[in-house]
């Protein structure tokens, strides 16, 4: 109970899906617009878990990422990347700046709510 | 819900007027500084905003529209084409397009879809110009299906005739925590797919001076019996497929020929983890090979006891299979298993009287033979008791439409949970319980559940709960229902008994004894009389059928927090264990279950408490009856008299009788139409003898002796 997953998109529509989507599940949710704002974000609140989108304006996805593992509080946080594009180079480039796993857009709620499972049990 | 989604795609709407906004923005501003890669890339998000959203919001046509435009910007971003003002033109046209998608969406047929198609094709067409070698385009609907199948499949590929064990080995690349990744959600995963066993394999982990805490040590073997097919079990993977290594192998299927699973040996070379020659050398020696094996350092401890795992599983899995195909419930009528269950109750009280025979002759033979016709009646008692058993469950679910039904008509909103619905109970118990149970969740729902509007006014959920519970507990069956209402009013109870006269208005009571009141028959303090309750006729009726069952029934509640009752019952109402006393010439059964201890009452004791009848044990004062004076009985007492302690309504309550002989397995004959309403007896029983006992109903024997008490004092 209680955990806190933080959804990072430019995107309201997908941001206010996401976080419907979870609170419905039962978790709590903070949202952030853009990278730079999750990083803000971050200081200000625990999170247990975080999805981003990765193409967003000032810090985008990949690199929010990267510093989100630099960080020690969140080198073993999970962060699933969400992502339109299906080819495996994005796919890849978030594997190796240290993504747990990735969603697909489009995607339903339940499987949202899957990989929310799955990375945090 | 779908007033939340609908207002989500309100937002989704409007989020796409902005980015189209953008677009249009940007490619005028492409216009003046067609090299600006910066402007590229901001339509580029734009557009992949629209697509990534359009699919999830029922905007279909959008996003299969829009990514044919992303497919041409992707190139342009990455500088295989150029911006042209013709591209500029035609991305316009894309837009003026998606727009009228946008706002034609709740009138089907207002757009004309033939323009999509064109702007379509001269995208194709200009993607295909400049680069020669491009592949022919992939339909979006081909992408779609693409997609689907990377993303962690949901849809169950459940066949419940292919049941497989499948061996997984599940090796973690140390640095496995560094993405954020945590095993043990995955193997909780595989055991949410079938029955799991897993074994951790440690034999790696170093000494803890040499260990970082940050890697990953463990790897997993995990044998899991599961129908849903190794793509279910890939999907669990499939975040760690490339940084992990992971063996999945079939080693059962229903094809599998049945016997003697593979031995020890066997499976460790299967599985790489022995070599055959190292196998030879050691098999020769006399001990299990598993500890050979473990002795000789050749395979880690661990290693064994995973592969050990596999052949019990492998082997459960079969016997499993084998009894699944030859054993089959069938139905029998209730008439005959009621007939049996008498034939074994006559069994029991044959098998008595044979033990008490074989024990008064002292003949070694008969008593070793009477000694294994006592131990397989037992058995057999037991069994044909296990086949009158039933779950609760069904009783369960029959409340959820009462539930739904009451709270509709009350204006209420009450859901109702249950657990423990597996719970066995005897065939009749179930059956007498409906009728208590409905009217006390009729009571929890009319009396203890607020309405919304006070509910909401007090800060708890608008929703009452009503949470209904089965387990067991020794020879007993609880069954509990809580409600989250008001909880029982202590004041409105204790005025309205004074008034009814049941008690002074001085009289010390505790809280539960007051909630016991509501029990008295016709005692209601409901202001109104509703459809539902508060005529007072209910509890009373539950308490009687409760007792009826030999059970017993306590009522926990806090005022603004809710009520919880919990019904005691006997697991089965045809045989009890009992407790034999004697008084005088006479046997009677007090059921074991009620009874905690057994003291000695001297006639010293007598005096020493000026005659009263209440006796010291360990500084309690504990009040008894005289079951001599209860029943009439002639004779002198012994003297040293034997006061049974028993437990009735959460009070101590002795008994005061000559002897105590002992436990005694009791057969419950009901008694003939005279004797059917005597006060004090629940039933009667024969002795190995053929002499009658009768059984104690002690509920009633402390009530009425209580009865007596209050005329008296009052």
């Amino acid at each position: 109970m209680g955990k806190v997953i933080m959804t990072v998109d430019d995107s309201p529509s997908i941001r206010q899906m996401v976080t419907f989507t979870l609170k419905n599940a039962g978790y709590e949710v903070v949202e952030a617009v853009d990278g730079a704002d999750a990083i803000n974000k971050v200081k200000q609140h625990s999170v247990n878990m975080v999805i981003t989108d990765l193409n967003m304006p000032n810090v985008d996805g990949i690199e929010l990422i990267k510093q989100l593992r630099a960080n020690p509080a969140h080198k073993f946080t999970p962060i699933v990347m969400l992502t339109t594009e299906s080819q495996d180079t994005k796919k890849q480039e978030g594997r190796s700046a240290g993504a747990t796993g990735w969603i697909v857009k489009p995607f339903k709620p339940d499987q949202l709510i899957a990989v929310v499972k799955k990375v945090m049990g | 819900m779908s007033d939340e989604f609908d207002r989500i795609k309100e937002v989704y709407r409007e989020e796409a007027t902005e980015r189209l906004a953008e677009l249009e923005n940007a490619m005028l501003e492409l216009e003046q500084d067609p090299e600006n890669m910066d402007i590229i890339a901001s339509a580029f998000r734009a557009m992949h905003t629209i697509k990534g959203s359009g699919a999830m919001f029922g905007h279909d046509d959008i996003a299969e529209f829009t990514h044919e435009v992303e497919s041409t910007y992707d190139r342009v971003r990455n500088g295989d084409l150029p911006v042209t003002p013709k591209l500029i033109a035609l991305t316009l046209s894309a837009h003026d397009h998606i727009k009228a998608l946008l706002e034609g969406h709740d009138k089907p047929g207002s757009v004309d879809m033939s323009i999509g198609e064109a702007i379509v094709l001269e995208f194709r067409n200009l993607l295909s110009a400049p680069i020669e070698k491009t592949q022919p385009e992939e339909k979006p609907k081909a992408q779609q299906s693409r997609q689907e199948k990377q993303q962690p499949a949901l849809e169950q590929d459940t066949d419940p005739e292919k049941t497989i064990t499948f061996r997984i080995r599940f090796t973690p690349s140390t640095d496995i925590f560094a993405n954020g990744t945590n095993p043990a959600p995955l193997l909780k995963e595989l055991q949410e797919l079938g029955e799991a066993v897993i074994i951790a394999d440690t034999h790696l982990i170093p000494p803890i001076k040499e260990m970082d805490p940050e890697l990953c040590y463990v790897s997993w073997d995990i044998l899991l019996t599961t129908n849903r097919g190794i793509n279910a079990i890939k999907d669990v993977f499939i975040f760690v497929e490339d940084v992990c290594e992971v063996h999945i192998d079939v080693i059962d299927d229903a094809t599998f020929q049945e016997g003697n699973y593979k031995k020890l040996g066997e499976i460790l070379i299967e599985r790489g983890d022995l070599k055959p020659e190292d196998l030879q050398q050691v098999l020769g020696g006399q001990k299990p090979i598993g500890k050979i094996l473990e002795d000789s350092g050749l395979v880690p401890p661990d290693k064994i006891q995973s592969a050990l795992a596999e052949q019990h599983r492998v082997r459960d899995t079969h016997e499993k299979r084998q009894q699944g195909e030859s054993s089959s419930s069938i139905r029998v009528d209730s008439e005959k298993l009621d007939k049996l269950v008498d034939l074994v109750g006559e069994l029991v009280t044959v098998q008595a009287r044979l033990t008490q025979w074989a024990n008064m002759k002292s003949d070694s033979d008969l008593t070793l033979i009477s000694e294994e016709v006592e131990r397989l009646t037992t058995e057999l008692r037991d069994n044909t008791m296990s086949v009158r058993m039933l779950p609760i469950g069904s009783t369960f679910n029959k409340f959820r439409r009462l539930v739904r039904d009451l709270s509709n008509d009350l204006g209420k909103k009450v859901v109702i949970q249950t657990e423990g619905a597996e719970t066995e109970l005897d065939k009749t118990v179930i059956e007498q319980l409906n009728d208590p149970l409905v009217h006390i969740i009729r009571n929890s729902i009319d009396h203890g559940i607020e309405s919304p509007e006070t509910r909401i006014a007090e800060g708890k959920p608008e929703e009452g709960t009503i949470l209904l519970t089965a387990a067991h507990s020794g020879a007993h069956v609880l069954i509990q229902i809580q409600d989250d209402g008001a909880g029982l009013n202590v004041n409105a109870i204790r005025s309205k008994a004074v008034e009814r006269g049941l008690l002074y208005h001085d009289t010390e009571m505790s809280d539960t004894e007051i909630f016991n009141l509501i029990f008295a028959p016709g005692f209601s303090t409901a202001k109104q009389v509703t459809s539902v309750s508060g005529r007072g006729v209910g509890m009373d009726v539950v308490k009687k059928s409760i007792n009826a069952l030999r059970g017993s029934i306590d009522i926990q509640s806090k005022m603004g927090q809710g009520t919880t009752i919990t019904l005691k019952l006997p697991l089965t109402l045809a045989i009890i264990d009992g407790l034999l006393v004697k008084i005088d010439r006479e046997f009677f059964v007090l059921p074991l279950s009620s009874v905690e201890e057994c003291v000695e009452l001297s006639r010293e004791d007598v005096a020493k408490a000026h005659n009263r009848h209440v006796a010291y044990v360990r500084n309690e004062i504990i009040p008894y009856i005289r079951l001599r004076e209860q029943f009439g009985l002639d004779g002198e007492p012994p003297e040293i008299e034997q006061v049974v302690i028993t437990e009735v309504s959460n009070r101590r309550v002795g008994f005061v009788v000559d002897y105590v002989i002992g436990e005694h397995q009791t057969v419950i004959k009901s008694l003939g139409k005279m004797y059917r309403d005597v006060e004090g007896i629940s039933g009667a029983t024969i002795l190995g003898d053929g002499t009658v006992a009768l059984i104690l109903d002690i509920n009633q024997l402390t009530h009425s002796a209580e009865e007596i008490e209050s005329s008296l004092v009052h």
